[in-house]
């Protein structure tokens, strides 16, 4: 727990809003994969590419991992992946849109 | 509609092709329904095997055409790219460029992908048609597009992708005969109108995209029933609730829905060797019979139904997708014990064999993690268990109901079992994770499947594979077990008869033995049973079974009543107990070693899980 509230406030502080940002049914731009090249690969392979549109879905109790909804598919991701999965910026709003 | 583009026609008489195709590979990212399809292509007629070189299961299958010739299928693991980075896309890689020894490079592919996410599955086309392989390009669950409003122009997909394409739905059995056209006849090497730099996966996405959308490709609607069912199995309260009370109800089942079977198999068994008893005139022979292999055999049989109960409830909750829930929902456990989320999968088949379950850590690319996870493996209660387990709780635990209908004493203690497996599973993880296996942690990826209704003929396959298995098992490994017991059992000879088993070369190794396992609380005839189930965890079984039965009255009381006499309250506990921890399986060992490369880990796995069953034994035994 200890270690996950620090990750938490480290991606808010200086790195940019991320994946974990999104709450249930909100949506985000990712912008880039803070991982190792393989892991990021992976993540690619199943859709996760910079500029996709990834929306946050239903989580195990706790909230952690979390299903995201993106390119058509549910991937369930661990807290600590998603915080590495950064969203773009965009003027007048943290990286999030509302989902239509 | 026409459900193939480009496809050799049916109608028109086809010339036979230079080369007839010989085998055929069937590729696909998981989930993309290749079992389905490659069970309904060949039906009944499939192996399984390994690829030479690597432990990799392989699945072949034929197709015989009315001419008589024949083409076999090759089952390849769920790949979502060949770039090689984990054994399976290896394998996949390797069979494809017939780079494996034993193996020839396919003559065709069929390449499936999950037609309602045909954007993102394309990525896959652009390796495998650069091949220049002759493909068929099989969009599946053509049922769920349409049923979800989606569509494409098969005739400009295949256009785009310069190969036949066909729409089908392999559960449905729908859309196949494009399939076997296509395996009679083939076609040409594929002519893509362009593809993407292949190590680019952006390139490939957007290569992906603009292909479908020149296909005229629209998405369906999200899955609706999908959503629904999540909704309840991942709500924060509901669906914890469900996990436990699907886990409690297949252990209940375990019990209750097997027992009239497992009475049935009992009672022909029985039946049959009193039949062999009255044929046969007093011999040797019939000794061998009806105390090995009778005795021995049929003992270990009567689980058959038990055992197949339990991979008939793996196979539902696999199939119907809401293991990925379950897996979801366990996830945060595992972590806590510095597992990764892929270790859950190899440790969920674990129930049913560790074999298997170590085989499938090839998925895993963190060696640390992958050696971990195949430590662990052999502590989950797998199927060979279930026996020992059974014929002990039911000799001394009255079945009385605990919670209602729902939950009985006997299927409580089997459920506090499987626990106590899997305690000293994350246990001992721990312990590794936070000592010589530490590494870091790779992320944790689970695709969320749709759900869908099991089908009857995968069910059915699944379970006719395990029955094979069991049954060779019973008649290979268990059966010489046996009949080498009774041997050890009826020698050395005095004055020309066997003599009284005490004295025996089996009963002398039990007597030798007894020291070590008193503390235990168990007597030599338990010696013997712990020293065959080496071999295999249900072997003492029938261990007991032929030493019960050669006491004379094995006719007069059971197995179970002879173990009531024979063992107390405490020692039952410590039996039960050391074969939850003990290493029992001379496959598991092998299998350890050939994947960890070399002795020292079997070893040590060996030595460790004993001496923990050795030491939860002796404090069953002193404290209950």
């Amino acid at each position: 727990m200890l270690q996950l509230s620090v990750n938490k406030r480290r991606s808010d502080a200086h790195r940019g809003p991320a994946l974990t940002d999104l709450r249930r049914g909100e949506a985000g731009v990712l912008d880039r994969l803070d991982l190792p090249e393989e892991d990021a690969r992976r993540l690619m392979e199943l859709g996760f590419l910079p500029g996709s549109r990834i929306t946050a879905a239903l989580s195990a109790p706790g909230g952690d991992p979390r299903v995201f909804e993106v390119d058509g598919s549910e991937v369930a991701l661990r807290r600590e992946t998603a915080a590495r999965l950064k969203l773009r910026f965009e003027p007048g709003s943290p990286g999030m849109v509302p989902n239509p | 509609m026409s459900l193939c583009a480009g496809c050799p026609s049916a109608g028109a008489p086809a010339a036979p092709p230079a080369s007839p195709l010989r085998t055929v590979a069937l590729v696909g990212p998981p989930n993309s329904g290749k079992s389905t399809l490659f069970n309904k292509l060949t039906g009944l007629r499939q192996k399984v095997g390994n690829f030479p070189g690597v432990t990799v299961e392989r699945h072949t299958g034929q197709v015989f055409f009315p001419d008589g010739r024949a083409v076999t299928l090759i089952d390849l693991p769920g790949v979502y790219s060949l770039s090689p980075r984990s054994e399976d896309e290896q394998v996949t890689r390797d069979v494809l460029t017939g780079a494996l020894p034993d193996t020839p490079g396919p003559d065709a592919i069929l390449l499936i992908l999950d037609s309602t996410i045909l954007a993102r599955q394309l990525m896959l086309a652009a390796p495998i048609l650069s091949l220049r392989i002759p493909t068929l390009v099989v969009l599946n669950m053509a049922d769920d597009l349409r049923g979800r409003g989606g569509s494409l122009d098969l005739e400009a997909l295949a256009a785009q992708l310069g190969a036949p394409v066909a729409l089908v739905s392999a559960r449905q059995g729908e859309g196949l005969e494009p399939l076997f056209e296509f395996l009679r006849n083939s076609a040409g090497a594929p002519q893509p109108r362009e593809l993407p730099v292949l190590q680019e996966i952006p390139k490939c996405r957007q290569w992906a995209g603009r292909v479908s959308h020149r296909s005229g490709y629209h998405p369906p609607a999200p899955p609706l029933w999908t959503r629904r069912l999540d909704a309840l199995f991942l709500h924060p309260v509901a669906g914890p609730l469900t996990f436990l009370g699907v886990v409690l109800l297949v252990f209940q089942l375990l019990f209750t829905a097997a027992a009239p079977l497992m009475d049935g198999i009992r009672f022909l068994v029985a039946a049959s060797g009193r039949w062999v008893e009255a044929v046969l005139p007093a011999s040797p022979l019939r000794s061998l019979l009806i105390e090995g292999v009778w005795g021995g055999v049929g003992s270990v049989l009567v689980f058959l139904p038990q055992i197949l109960l339990l991979f008939l409830f793996i196979g539902v909750l696999e199939d119907s997708g809401y293991l990925a829930r379950a897996a979801l929902i366990a996830d945060r456990t595992m972590a806590r014990f510095g597992l990764q989320g892929k270790s859950f999968i190899p440790l969920l088949s674990a129930y049913a064999c560790a074999v298997p379950a170590i085989l499938s850590t090839r998925t895993i690319e963190n060696k640390r993690d992958r050696v971990a996870t195949i430590l662990i493996a052999p502590f989950m209660t797998c199927s060979a268990r279930l026996p020992v387990y059974t014929l002990i709780i039911a000799a001394f635990l009255p079945n009385r109901p605990l919670a209602g209908a729902f939950l009985g004493t006997r299927a409580a203690a089997l459920l506090g079992l499987y626990a106590l497996g899997f305690g000293a599973a994350v246990a001992t993880a721990r312990i590794l994770k936070s000592s010589v296996l530490k590494s870091e942690r790779t992320p944790f990826m689970l695709e969320m499947p749709s759900y869908r209704w099991p089908t009857f003929q995968s069910l059915g396959l699944r379970l006719l594979d395990r029955a094979k298995v069991f049954l060779r098992r019973a008649g290979t490994v268990i059966l010489a077990v046996t009949v080498g017991l009774w041997a050890l059992a009826h020698l050395p000879l005095q004055e020309g008869k066997a003599p009284p088993i005490e004295q025996s070369l089996a009963g002398t190794l039990g007597r030798t033995i007894e020291p070590a396992i008193r503390p235990l609380g168990f007597n030599w005839k338990i010696g013997i049973g712990l020293v065959t189930s080496l071999a295999a965890r249900e072997v003492i079984v029938g261990t007991l079974g032929t030493i019960y039965g050669m006491e004379g009255d094995a006719h007069s009381q059971s197995l179970q009543q002879s173990l009531q006499k024979d063992l107390t309250p405490g020692a039952a506990v410590a039996l039960l107990i050391f074969f939850a921890f003990a290493m029992q399986c001379i496959s598991t060992i092998a299998v350890v070693r050939r994947e960890t490369g070399g002795w020292r880990w079997p070893a040590i796995q060996f030595s460790y899980m004993t001496a923990l069953a050795f030491l939860g034994a002796f404090l069953a035994n002193h404290l209950v």
